[in-house]
């Protein structure tokens, strides 16, 4: 398909159609109920799945990268988030050393 | 409209929203994780042009990531389905906050841009500081927020996009590095309850493994069986202690 409709069509729309929701059904729908955080849990674990497809099965340059390599920096960058005062900023910047240092190391 | 009620010029609002936009943490976090996300375009073949109208009409990370790095490899049901559940969070996140933005006497159609503007940043950036702002502002200030934080990430992920072409293979891949890591980190950093950690390790683990059974709709079974496993353990701990 034109991936321009393909954008329209399974990514705009499925996206959007939830804020809409969201204005129609207005308020009354609270964030700590208990479907919210099923639906959540959902919705993670299936990012989760995405970001395990990339890793895995990378693209272009990211291919080039060792396996071994790739998940010792989604491991040791979470480790450092959790050490790190949770810092989201310090997980991203140890995880992308650990990827270059180890491309260097082992062949990249 | 109450303009009169306030001395400051129309739309000082929108100017407030955007200054706090600059201030905000997510500004720079936006720039690491969209200039990732152009660079995944990028490697999947898309058209600068295709992936700045993707980060404009959908702007939710995750549902573009699902877009980018699966159309044209599985049916487009199956990145339908993905998307859908990747972005069911926005609902409850409109309903929070409307209540903070409308008044009486607002019309339905003044909040269709503050509701598409609506992101995780945006909206929790919104929730943080509309409080503080008079009521009568405060969609103006929103809107100021969400096109300031929009407009870091479309310009970052068209660097990213001009730059993946162009830097050696090793920059390249830690570009492209940024969105596993970025998804990663807001997928964990504002977890209140065990629940969302537990569901993303057991969808790493998961999703690879129903992926290789190729039974398809693998992202949306993933997300079910691993999402629903994660909410049990968190009911039978509740119900335990």
């Amino acid at each position: 398909m034109e991936p321009y409709l393909a954008l329209l069509l399974v990514g705009v729309l499925p996206s959007e159609v939830w804020r809409w929701l969201g204005l129609v059904l207005g308020g009354g729908l609270d964030e700590d109920s208990e479907i919210i955080m099923w639906v959540r849990a959902v919705a993670t674990a299936l990012i989760a799945a995405v970001v395990a497809r990339i890793v895995l099965i990378p693209p272009g340059a990211l291919a080039s990268v060792p396996l071994g390599v790739r998940l010792a920096a989604l491991g040791i960058g979470f480790l450092a988030f959790l050490l790190i005062r949770r810092s989201a900023f310090a997980g991203v910047l140890v995880g992308e050393a650990v990827l270059v240092a180890g491309a260097l190391a082992f062949g990249g | 409209m109450s303009e009169t009620s306030s001395q400051r010029a129309p739309g000082s609002g929108f100017f407030d929203g955007l200054r706090a936009a600059l201030k905000s943490i997510f500004f720079y976090v936006l720039l690491g994780h969209y200039s990732g996300i152009g660079a995944l375009s990028y490697e999947f073949g898309f058209d600068p042009v295709w992936m700045v109208l993707c980060t404009l009409l959908i702007w939710a990370a995750p549902a573009q990531v699902i877009v980018i790095s699966t159309l044209g490899t599985v049916t487009l049901i199956e990145v339908a389905v993905a998307v859908t559940l990747s972005s069911v969070r926005l609902l409850p996140m409109v309903a929070a906050l409307l209540p903070m933005l409308q008044r009486e006497g607002t019309r339905q159609r003044e909040l269709v841009l503050p509701m598409h503007l609506t992101a995780i940043s945006v909206w929790a950036e919104g929730m943080r500081l509309l409080p503080g702002v008079p009521k009568h502002e405060r969609i103006g200030y929103y809107n100021g927020l969400g096109v300031g934080l929009l407009s870091a990430a479309t310009l970052a992920s068209a660097v990213g996009f001009y730059l993946a072409a162009r830097l050696p293979p090793l920059f390249a891949a830690g570009l492209l590095f940024l969105t596993p890591m970025s998804l990663l980190m807001s997928s964990v950093r504002n977890t209140r309850t065990l629940v969302d950690g537990l569901a993303f390790g057991l969808g790493v683990v998961v999703g690879p493994v129903i992926a290789a059974q190729k039974i398809g709709l693998d992202l949306m079974w993933t997300g079910l069986i691993a999402g629903t496993a994660a909410y049990a353990v968190h009911r039978i701990r509740e119900a335990t202690t």
